[in-house]
Order: C-alpha cells, then structure tokens, then sequence
C-alpha cells in the first residue's frame, strides 16, 4: 500500500485517498468554439505516460480536499505532492 | 512444421523423444517487411496468423519488447465468454468464442479450450433485474444465456454457498459455451502457427521509433536491432498503446492501470466452471493444473509497474471466503500485476488511426484474453484492406469524436 504525503494532513495510507486522473488539464474557456474532435481531445483522450506522471488526489476519508502529485508510474514513487492551483514542481530536479 | 497428432506422438516417443523440432523460428529481422506486427502477445500473434493465413501476405513481422506471450497473455485468469448486452459488443465476443470452439484443430495445437461454463451470480434486486436484461439481450443475439435460480446455481456448481452470508445469491445468469482455455498454449499455438506461414517473430526487440515520410504515412519503425521497414503497422500493445502511439504522435482516450490475479495451491477437481460476481467481487475458477485462479480488480491510479496494492487482493479473497467456504484453507501461492489499457467506454478499439498505415488493436481493458482469436482476425481485416470488418467497424477512434460509445462500463462482468 502506497503512503501518500496529503500536503493538508501529512503521510496517510492509500486507502484514504481516491485518484483523480491526469492534472492540469484546463477546461476550454469556450467550449462552443471547439471542434468535436478538440473537445473529444479535452474529454477522452489522456497522456498516461511511462515515467513521471501529474495528476489528481483527493484525501476522500481525510481532510476531503483535491491535491496534485507527481508520481514515476514505472515505480508508483511520489516525486512530490503540492495543493492545487499551485504550478507543477520542476520534478526533474527533484527526481535527480 | 511438425504436425502433431496421436501417430507422431507414438513416433517421437520410440525415438526417445530426440527429434522434435523447435516450435518456431528465432530470426533476424529482415530490413523490410509488408506488415509489422507490434507486440507479440495473443492478439498480435493472431493477427499476424490471420494476416498471412487468409490474407496471402506472407512478408510478416512480429516485434516484441520482451518474449512471446509475456505480457497480459501470460497474465490474465483466461476467462472465455460473449454474454455481453450490446449489439456491437455480442458481435465482437461471440465472433470470438465461434473461433475458440476450433482454435485447437485450426492451429493443430491445443489450447484447452473448455466451456464448462461462465456464472454470473446476482445478490440483489438490481443485479436480479440487469442480468435478466442480459439474458435477453444476449438471446436476441444468438449469444446462449439463460437465468438460474439460487438453488439451481449451487447445483450447477456444488461449492457455492448462496445463503449463510452477507449478500446471499439470489440467481445467477449462466453461459454455457464460456469457459476458459490455456492461456500460455494460445500465444504458442499462434507463434507456431504463424511461423509455420512465414512470420518471422522478432522477440527481445523494442520499437523505439516509428518513422513517417513527408506525407506522414508510415514508413517503418526504429527499433533496438536497427530500423526495419514496413508500409503497415499494427500497434498491439496492451497497456504500453499509449507509449507505443506517441511515438507516431497519436494521442489515445487510454489510461494504464495494474489488475492484479493470484493461485493457489495445486488441488484436487473442485470447482466446475467459473464464477464470477460484480457485486460481492469474487472471480474464479479451478485451471487443469489444479490450482485455483482468482481475478482481483484494478488499482485505483495508472502505472506500469506490473504490481498493484494488497488490499486490492484480499478484498476479493474476502468475497471467495465467503461464497466458497471451503476455500478458507487453501494457501495462495501467487499474484501478480498485468498492465492493462482502459478505455473511456470500457469496449476496444481495432482500428484504423490518423496516421496513413498505422492502426491500433487495444483498450481491451480487464478482458482480452477471451477475445484474442476475434480480435487477431478482425484485426488483420483491418490491416490488410484499410477498411474495417463489419464486426470491428463500430469499435473506432473516431467513436470519442462522434460520441458513439459503445458503453459496456456497467455490462461488463467485474466492476471496472
């Protein structure tokens, strides 16, 4: 099981968290304005990188708030975790 | 190709077992191709075994990261069945189970296909009332599925408890012609036969590239052994899709997630057919070896690690305690993670893509196994006539854009 360090309430265990999928992903200002394939790009279609991965937590069973995290996917290491609205941490550095 | 049989079999064995030949070829890559198959995994063997057996091209690739059938062909509980609800999806599946009724005479390799029977237990009034839909859905498709009561459920199979526990079993929905094959035979059973047409399996050889011409069409991928050429490309690469398509630039409605499984101990006949349940979260059934095969649920994030969490596990073996008594004292000897790829609507796509000569069999999610045979086959329509089979034409990329899905979320058989 996976310790997730929430940046509200500290190190809790996986099982208090749900997962979110990809961050930073940015509803379109206008989306009448989008092609369907542009808006089936923001619905459907998603990274899911190999490697270092942003994305989405919210401390369900715990402070209940949504928060952002790096994550190596080839690993599950949690590079770092930051609140949202906050940018993405140069986790390149922080990974080295 | 050495034909088996009763006969050489009796023949071999007089000669000590000496001359059996290889099962296939170990080649190097030649430097072009017509069609590179990507990832040699049951769907990418079939497809290629289809591609050359009723397709005449006989230039054909299999290209593989690690070894044959290593990936989620080794991996998965090798459940069979097509008792789906909707049109597209009982077309695709039961394609499938007609072919896995004669994959072994086909291949001359037998792959154990049994139907002993799938059973989909329902513990409340809403699994009741889905699985009739099922039922009905599946009859007016030819799909065989009929309704079992509780006590006829434990008739079918004895071990079942359906009363003393905390959601007890109030019916079941039963496809007789499902049951499960050998899951190792099937990649093997493909390899041997597509190397027996001329495929060359290129195994410990990683696509690091695919490279395209001015025009954008495919002209042949970059690999760890060198760059080997080909006008077509198919991408079969279960949970690695995404990483394999970004390397054409093509962005895919998939998320990557563990799904674990584990067995026990080796024992005696004791379960007859499969079992599985949505609701409670139980899955299993007994192999030939002996050993009790249970399908554990995906991990909540995505991740290639091929791993996944411990209380993903004993969340279903809870539900087998219960449902299966007896089971209590069987010692588990191992689990394991394979990565598979989701898609938004939980049905596949085997289709052609944006890019001119490249097309993409994935997003299979937590059940490919079953339809390797269907998929290989429409698949390798696909490929060689740039235009999909009727059976795979609905299970398109374009389906996103258009908001077409083919929405199996709910109608799959474990929750997703």
């Amino acid at each position: 099981m996976l310790i997730i360090d929430c940046p509200y309430c500290g190190k809790r265990p996986e099982i208090e968290f749900r997962y979110g999928g990809e961050a930073h992903i940015a509803r379109p200002a206008d989306p009448a304005a989008l092609s369907d394939a542009e808006w089936a790009d923001f619905l459907y279609n998603r990274t899911n990188p190999k490697g270092l991965h942003a994305e989405r937590w919210r401390h369900l069973n715990g402070c209940g708030r949504f928060f952002n995290a790096v994550r190596d996917t080839t690993s599950d290491f949690f590079v770092a975790t930051y609140k949202s609205g906050e940018k993405r941490p140069d986790v390149q550095e922080i990974a080295r | 190709m050495q034909r088996f049989s009763g006969l050489a079999l009796l023949r071999r064995a007089l000669g000590g077992h000496q001359g059996w030949q290889p099962q296939w070829r170990n080649p190097d890559p030649q430097p072009e191709y017509d069609v590179i198959i990507v990832g040699a995994g049951g769907h990418g063997l079939a497809s290629a075994y289809y591609l050359a057996k009723q397709h005449g091209i006989r230039r054909i690739a299999v290209i593989e990261r690690g070894w044959l059938g290593g990936g989620n062909t080794g991996r998965n509980t090798t459940i069979v069945r097509s008792n789906y609800l909707f049109d597209q999806s009982a077309a695709l599946y039961d394609h499938s189970v007609k072919l896995w009724e004669g994959l072994s005479q086909d291949l001359n390799y037998n792959v154990m296909y049994s139907a002993r029977g799938v059973l989909m237990l329902a513990h409340n009034h809403h699994d009741v009332q889905s699985f009739k839909r099922h039922v009905h859905a599946n009859r007016l498709n030819g799909v065989d599925n009929e309704w079992l009561s509780a006590e006829e459920c434990r008739a079918f199979c004895p071990p079942l408890n359906i009363s003393n526990m905390r959601y007890p079993v109030l019916g079941g929905a039963l496809q007789r012609r499902g049951g499960t094959a050998r899951h190792d035979a099937v990649a093997w059973g493909f390899a041997r036969a597509a190397d027996s047409l001329g495929v060359d399996i290129i195994q410990n050889c990683e696509v690091t590239g695919i490279r395209r011409n001015a025009a954008g069409a495919v002209e042949g991928v970059e690999t760890s052994r060198g760059f080997i050429g080909a006008k077509k490309i198919g991408v079969s690469a279960a949970g690695h899709t995404s990483v394999v398509m970004s390397l054409a630039g093509v962005r895919m409605p998939l998320e990557s997630y563990p799904l674990q499984a584990l067995v026990s101990e080796p024992v005696k006949p004791a379960f007859p057919c499969v079992v599985m349940s949505n609701t409670i979260h139980a899955y299993i059934s007994q192999s030939d070896k002996g050993e009790m095969v249970i399908g554990a649920g995906t991990d909540a994030y995505t991740s290639y690690t091929q791993r996944g969490a411990l209380h993903v596990t004993t969340h279903t073996l809870d539900a087998i305690c219960e449902l299966v008594p007896q089971f209590r004292r069987l010692r588990m000897l191992r689990n394991w993670g394979g990565i598979v790829d989701v898609t938004p609507d939980r049905s596949p796509i085997i289709a052609k893509t944006p890019v001119s000569g490249l097309y993409v069999n994935c997003g299979w999610g937590t059940g490919g196994f079953k339809a390797t045979p269907g998929a290989g086959h429409v698949f390798a329509h696909t490929i060689a006539h740039d235009e999909p089979h009727p059976i795979n034409a609905p299970f398109s990329l374009e389906r996103f854009r258009d908001g077409v899905m083919i929405d199996e979320a709910a109608a799959a058989a474990v929750a997703h």
